[in-house]
């Protein structure tokens, strides 16, 4: 019996905004539950409070709703909708604690609503600690040997029971969030106070210390007829005390036995089948000690995983696909594989025939005070996949598709005195870049024992880059001449790039890939079949190799390349994916075969049925120009990856590519400062004023024209890196000596900053002659916080309607004069009433999406078919909103993962993802957003205020609506007597500099409600980091601009109850 | 250690490579095994004799060799074929690489080969016949003259010439534990060219093993008054094996219970009056989905055999109880009037999934059921 009938709705719950350790993998998974559901006849409803997805463009799900993953805002839904099953598997750990709270508070009964792929049941028995571990000792699998403590005196008793070091995991929280490992009882104390508060169940996981023991993982798929496979193996090259997230990890694994992966496999099958896990899939964590080979299983997850995206990557099997017809019925026999055009059935294990090496990206240069040494928390943001046919060229590969300058294995080590120190560090607490550091160990003769003892690395992995180090050291002393064929394929299958060798032999990637074709050592494209060639497969997903054969066999159709965007940063995520993807649609709809070349496992572009050919490879020069060669493109599209593609814009030029869409020259003019002035002067546009310099004396006299406060940064950066609003000459002074380096090569940027601004984010569309708006976003916070982490209203809440006519007449001007063609992106800024022109982007930015989904269609869609020669009329283009709606996008923000830093919003970007509330005011669209991003705000209590003197001329606006909101006021002695002076009582608390008790007192006794907090200038920004610092600890609701306060206090006079839930396809 | 080596193939292709092992000529028919772990226990694997193995999975000898995992004290393969040797092992188990594990054993491989391409020449174009050859091009001709010797694997009894010579007892379970059954019964098992992990599961589910030559006679092999007889694996065509088809049909006329395995299993089905074919490329791997067709089960099981038992000639008294889903083909029989049942795959594993072990407790209960 195939597909349930009783079932004709389900409900799927998506994972919400990008966070650290939940990414676009789960709009991998979504998207694909929601496509194989809707194909196979059910009503699918969705709700995800991201609108940077795919999984929420309305044709995916018959009813879409972005909306808050909160239980309050679900029930609405189930309500109005009725679905007969809840799959909550797809949308990660908030997916499936959120199904769990539905269950627990009864709704699911209440509407007779179904859990199907997991049962409550089995979330339970697989995600609580204590039952997990009795669960597995009764099927007489080892665990670690572990305590459950749920208060500090527990947790000691546990402790004392195995000593140090030991591992400490709050249940129920997000990527391992609070754990940690503990060397002394001082640490474990602060790692479990944290975890405990952290857990929503105050519990606890104390567990021996399996550090440097070897660290597995298995994706496992069960359908309801018991049949289990294995998709994929992973072996972390990183061992036990990394997170797996953060790991570096190779598929298949590779230093195991035949008999030793059976016992991993055997027991998954057992572990899944215990715990419950009727259909679906699921990951197993295993650490093996490397001694003696004793197997104990970490953890398991009853759900689509991040593991399973790169699982799905690496092999080739869609398991999100198959986990959601499986729950509704589906036995894996019945299932046929995508990939050999349905030849095998969905019922086996791939067994592939490369290496994939999956690398995670950080963020660190973000937060400079956090803690940047991986541990058991996950910390990383993104992640990139390298093909290879072996592991050297898979590793290098993703090296290589990081995107941090690296071409390989760069030294990174400088000259000091103190090498072997630094390396006995960096070896023995691993950071971001420990795997350059295992290379230069390598390079200054450390043997792999030596290296082994302090990383806990197998020596298998050891001794492949030993080989690779001395490859280089041999290139070292070689000129690139005397390379032959013979060494140069070599060098190209250990996955060197040509930059790399270039490097190394003193010449350029131009003058390598010259000899490279002139020997004739050109890549080949092998596929991706899940079969090891077994059997035929017409499916184009293909990574480059050096070898005989070449399968690409590129056909003659007219065809456009889209570029990537690469791993998930910050500054540049998964909206760019979302661009990727509906231009490869777009494409396709315009009757040209789609190209896609990307290199990050997590995303739908990357899925092989998402565009005609797929090449899994890094974003670099080199790679893209080969693949080039082969499928000779009509044109190339750059204008979607975000930076990355751009970056490759003059490499592609120069090799004759044609990009389509805008000219590469708009870019220049409107990245390069002086070029940029000279074209706002033409146009007449004002900008604030601003200069660049090379140094510290211009500095000096630069500032005193522009006036402060001012906004400097080095030029050339994503995501405002290094941003800093400076008030004083003497910060400036110490901005310029301490924070960034200045030179000729390295100008800095000076801009006049504007107070009170208003910024406004606009996107235009245009095919060349006719200009159409996108959409004007007015943002909340003030202009100097970075956009990207800005709340921001669609449409306006607060122009008028002169400046709104204004910014986009500026705005079409601009456009004609860079002749645009598909997308740009406008930032200015709003002062009294003038109109300033901040920065432009000629290519898709991060608010596309969110514009897109208001709109009901692509930007993207149109943007792409413009750049093939549609015109906007063709094709219908209409920038009309829907009426009577507002909708507000919310950042958020990961300051919960790095508690040393500072939770105040500046110029430097450092949100990783946003949500979208949508509403019939402002109000309730931006209090939907705050719920959306998991921001709880209270309605009434004590209101803790201290303003920057400049706001302080809002605070007889501000007040009245605290008061009548049913607030009191706290405040600190300054702004007090303000408070007073208007007329208001406030009660005055110590600052933390004034001695006790203070204000930091007050909130670790619970009495403060709500905290309104704004500051400015590095010494006040520091004195005051500790009591927001404290704030976000004890989850409270603390506001760092004054616009947002106004924004809140509008979001506040709204009743949720009362809040509408409509569904993206009654709104458009 | 290492050495310049020619991949030569019937069909004229010649692939220049990296030799290792040992530094002598070898042919065979050469088949693709998409097993990504078991290197060990596949290159012991006596059905494997006369034939050269390309393994898909780049990198083979990475977990180097140990004391523990093989299938039988020699090396019964004629070469491998691989696309990379790794310079280093790294396992608490192993005792010695591959490579000096080839070079002790006689055996010839050659590396750097493109195994996807040649993997895909075999799948279109059948098995074909190959010889590993050290030197360079010029070695050539020596190569070409030793592939028109060799006349392939069809009609050859390659049975008798792997059998044990001696017949033994067998008294060891299964890794890690050793685990054993404690009974009476004892289990003949006829060597085709058996596994030893076919013995340890005898051993370990249903009592004790003996172990006897594959040309054993019936009166001799009642004379160890067996409480059920074996068929085991073994390499070649089963069709010239008439001693053992013939001894067979006597031990179904007595009702003796019977469980064979691969060839075996064809054995089995040849002495039921079944037919046999030999197939394209056949099977070889770990990941092959068969499925139970009384229970719609499906297992993932290793395979390896080129021969196969023809679905269409299986007789009324002769019912299939398992097919490949990757290509249809017939993967079990029972007999309905006899004690007596087999399995083309391996459920022995070793390597492979585990989870056709069940067949061993199967072998069991029919036992007791007949006794």
């Amino acid at each position: 019996m195939p597909k349930r009938s009783d079932i004709q709705s389900v409900l799927i719950i998506g994972a919400g905004p990008i966070i650290i350790g939940q990414a676009c993998e789960f709009d991998y998974s979504g998207a694909q539950a929601c496509k194989a559901l809707k194909a196979e006849g059910f009503r699918v409803i969705l709700v995800n409070s991201n609108p940077a997805t795919i999984m929420t463009d309305p044709l995916l799900a018959d009813a879409t709703y972005i909306e808050p993953i909160h239980w309050k805002s679900i029930e609405k839904i189930i309500d109005k909708e009725r679905p007969d099953a809840l799959l909550p598997t797809m949308g990660g750990q908030t997916g499936l604690n959120t199904a769990l709270t539905l269950a627990k508070e009864g709704v699911l009964k209440k509407y007779n609503v179904e859990l199907i792929g997991a049962s409550r049941e089995a979330i339970d028995k697989a995600e609580d600690r204590e039952l997990f571990d009795k669960t597995m000792k009764g099927i007489g699998i080892e665990t670690p040997r572990s305590g459950i403590a749920h208060s500090m005196e527990e947790a000691l008793t546990v402790q004392e029971g195995f000593g140090f070091p030991c591992i400490i995991r709050p249940s129920f929280t997000l990527g391992g969030s609070g754990g940690g490992v503990a060397y002394n009882i001082q640490e474990f104390k602060e790692i479990c106070e944290k975890g405990l508060d952290l857990s929503p169940t105050t519990e606890l996981l104390i567990d021996e210390s399996l550090l440097g023991w070897k660290e597995y993982e298995l994706e496992v798929v069960r359908d309801k007829n018991d049949n289990c496979i294995i998709i994929c193996s992973i072996e972390n090259l990183d061992p036990m005390g990394v997170h797996t997230g953060d790991s570096i990890t190779v598929a298949p694994a590779q230093t195991l036995t035949d008999k030793e992966y059976q016992i991993l496999r055997d027991q998954s099958f057992k572990i899944l089948r215990e715990i419950g896990v009727e259909t679906g899939g699921s990951n197993v964590q295993f650490g093996i000690n490397p001694e003696n080979g004793r197997v104990v299983v970490i953890e398991m997850n009853p759900r689509v995983s991040r593991s399973s995206a790169l699982a799905s990557k690496a092999t080739g099997f869609p398991i999100a696909k198959v986990a959601a017809l499986l729950s509704v019925g589906f036995t894996l026999d019945e299932l046929q594989n995508d990939i050999t055009n349905g030849l095998t059935p969905a019922s086996f294990e791939p067994s592939i025939d490369y290496i994939v090496t999956k690398i995670p990206k950080f963020a660190f240069e973000k937060f400079p005070q956090a803690d940047d040494r991986l541990t058991t928390q996950m910390k990383s943001v993104g992640e990139v996949m390298g093909i290879g046919r072996t592991f050297q060229e898979s590793l290098q590969k993703a090296l290589q598709s990081l995107e941090e300058d690296l071409h390989g294995f760069e030294t990174i080590l400088d000259n000091s005195s103190n090498q072997n120190e630094t390396l006995r560090y960096q070896l023995t607490f691993p950071g971001s870049r420990r795997i350059l550091y295992v290379a230069e160990a390598i390079r200054l003769g450390w043997d792999a024992d030596q290296i082994n003892q302090l990383t806990g690395m197998d020596f298998w992995f050891l001794h492949q880059i030993i080989d690779l180090i001395d490859e280089e050291n041999i290139l070292q002393d070689t000129k690139l001449q005397e390379i032959g064929f013979d060494k140069m394929l070599k060098l190209k299958q250990k996955g060197f790039a040509d930059k790399r060798i270039a490097e190394l032999t003193r010449s350029t990637s131009q003058d390598v890939r010259n000899l490279r074709k002139r020997l004739g050592v050109i890549p080949v494209f092998k596929r991706v079949d899940t079969c090891a060639a077994e059997f035929a497969t017409e499916t184009a997903y293909m990574y480059s190799a050096y070898e005989g054969e070449c399968e690409s066999r590129p056909t003659s159709n007219k065809k456009v390349i889209v570029l990537g965007s690469g791993p998930n940063r910050i500054g540049q995520g998964i909206e760019f994916d979302y661009c990727c993807v509906h231009a490869s649609f777009a494409l396709q709809e315009e009757g040209y075969e789609s190209i896609m070349i990307n290199c990050n496992p997590e995303t739908v572009s990357t899925d092989f049925d998402t565009s005609n050919r797929l090449y899994f490879e890094p974003i670099t020069e080199e790679k893209v120009l080969d693949i080039i060669d082969i499928e000779k493109p009509e044109g190339v599209i750059i204008q979607f990856g975000g930076q990355t593609p751009l970056k490759l814009s003059e490499a592609l030029l120069s090799n004759n590519v044609t990009i389509l869409g805008t000219d590469v020259d708009a870019i220049d003019r409107s990245e390069d400062r002086e070029r940029f002035q000279s074209l706002a002067h033409q146009l007449n546009l004002k900008q604030p004023p601003n200069s660049t310099v090379k140094n510290l004396k211009e500095a000096i006299e630069v500032s005193e024209e522009i006036g402060f406060p001012i906004v400097v940064r080095p030029s050339y950066v994503l995501g405002g890196r290094a941003m800093e609003l400076v008030h004083t000459q003497v910060e400036l002074d110490k901005y310029l000596k301490e924070a960034v380096e200045v030179s000729d090569q390295k100008p800095i940027l000076l801009d006049g900053y504007l107070t009170d601004a208003i910024e406004v984010d606009v996107d235009v569309i245009s095919d060349g002659s006719d200009i159409e708006i996108g959409g004007i976003l007015q943002h909340i916070e003030q202009a100097g916080i970075h956009s990207g982490d800005s709340a921001c209203s669609l449409p306006p809440y607060s122009l008028s309607q002169k400046v709104i006519k204004e910014i986009e007449n500026q705005s079409k001007k601009i456009a004609e004069e860079l002749n645009v063609i598909g997308l740009m992106n406008i930032q200015f800024a709003v002062q009294d009433e003038n109109v300033f022109i901040i920065e432009v982007n000629p290519r898709a930015s991060r608010t596309v999406p969110f514009i897109s989904k208001c709109l009901g269609e692509s930007l993207v869609k149109f943007a792409t078919k413009t750049m093939v020669g549609k015109t906007l009329k063709d094709i219908g283009f209409s920038n009309e909103l829907p009426k009577n709606y507002f909708f507000v996008k919310e950042a958020v923000l990961p300051f919960d993962k790095f508690p040393a830093v500072d939770p105040i919003l500046g110029p430097e970007m450092k949100s990783t993802g946003e949500v979208m509330g949508i509403g019939s005011s402002f109000g309730e669209a931006y209090a939907k957003a705050q719920r959306a991003a998991n921001k709880i705000f209270p309605d009434s209590g004590l209101a803790f205020i201290s303003v920057k003197e400049s706001d302080k001329k809002y605070l007889p606006n501000l007040l009245p609506l605290l008061l009548e909101q049913g607030f009191s006021l706290i405040a600190t002695k300054g702004t007090a007597d303000s408070i007073k002076v208007l007329g208001y009582d406030a009660e005055i608390i110590n600052k933390v500099t004034e001695g006790r008790p203070h204000i930091v007192d007050e909130l670790l006794n619970d009495r403060v409600n709500l905290l309104i907090n704004t500051t400015e200038g590095r010494q006040s920004i520091e004195d005051s980091a500790s009591i927001r610092r404290t704030a976000l600890q004890n989850k409270l609701f603390c506001v760092t601009t004054i616009f947002g306060a106004f924004a809140l206090l509008e979001a506040m006079s709204t009743n949720s109850d009362n809040w509408m839930y409509n569904s993206l396809q009654e709104i458009n | 250690m290492s050495f310049p080596a020619i991949l030569v193939l019937e069909d004229g292709t010649i692939i220049e490579g990296i030799g290792f092992g040992v530094k002598e000529l070898s042919v065979g028919e050469i088949v693709f095994n998409t097993s990504m772990s078991g290197y060990q226990e596949i290159i012991t694997d006596p059905s494997y004799a006369k034939q050269i193995i390309a393994f898909t999975h780049p990198h083979i000898g990475n977990t180097g060799i140990n004391d523990e995992d093989n299938e039988s004290d020699s090396i019964h393969a004629s070469g491998i074929v691989i696309k990379d040797l790794p310079d280093h092992f790294s396992n608490w188990r192993a005792t010695q690489s591959l490579n000096s594990f080839l070079e002790s054993k006689k055996t010839i491989g050659i590396s750097n080969i493109d195994t996807r391409a040649l993997t895909t020449r075999l799948r279109d174009n059948g098995s074909l016949k190959a010889c590993i050859a050290p030197g360079d091009k010029d070695s050539l001709s020596i190569a070409q003259d030793a592939l028109k010797k060799f006349s392939g694997l069809e009609g050859l009894d390659l049975a008798k010439e792997v059998s044990t010579q001696n017949s033994f007892s067998w008294d060891e379970g299964t890794w890690p534990n050793y685990e054993e059954v404690k009974n009476e019964k004892l289990i003949v098992a006829i060597d085709f060219g058996v596994k030893k992990n076919i013995l340890r599961l005898l051993r370990k589910h249903v009592g004790k093993v003996q172990v006897v030559n594959a040309e054993i006679c019936f009166d001799e092999l009642m004379q160890f008054k067996p409480d059920g007889v074996f068929l085991s694996n073994g390499p070649g065509d089963p069709e010239p094996c008439i001693y053992a088809i013939e001894l067979i049909q006597r031990l179904l006329d007595i009702n003796m219970p019977i469980f064979g395995i691969c060839l075996g299993h064809q054995l089995l089905a040849l002495s039921g009056g079944c037919k046999t074919y030999k197939m394209k490329f056949g099977h070889h791997g770990a990941n092959h989905p068969v499925q139970d067709i009384a229970s719609k089960v499906v297992y993932i099981t290793s395979q390896n055999h080129g021969f196969a038992v023809d679905f269409s000639s299986l007789p009324k008294n002769i019912e299939p109880t398992h097919i490949s889903l990757f290509d249809q083909s017939l993967q079990g029989i029972a007999f309905k009037d006899k004690p007596a049942f087999s399995f083309q795959g391996h459920p022995e594993a070793s390597p492979g999934p585990h989870e056709l072990e069940e067949l061993f407790i199967k072998f069991n209960l029919m036992i007791d059921k007949n006794a």
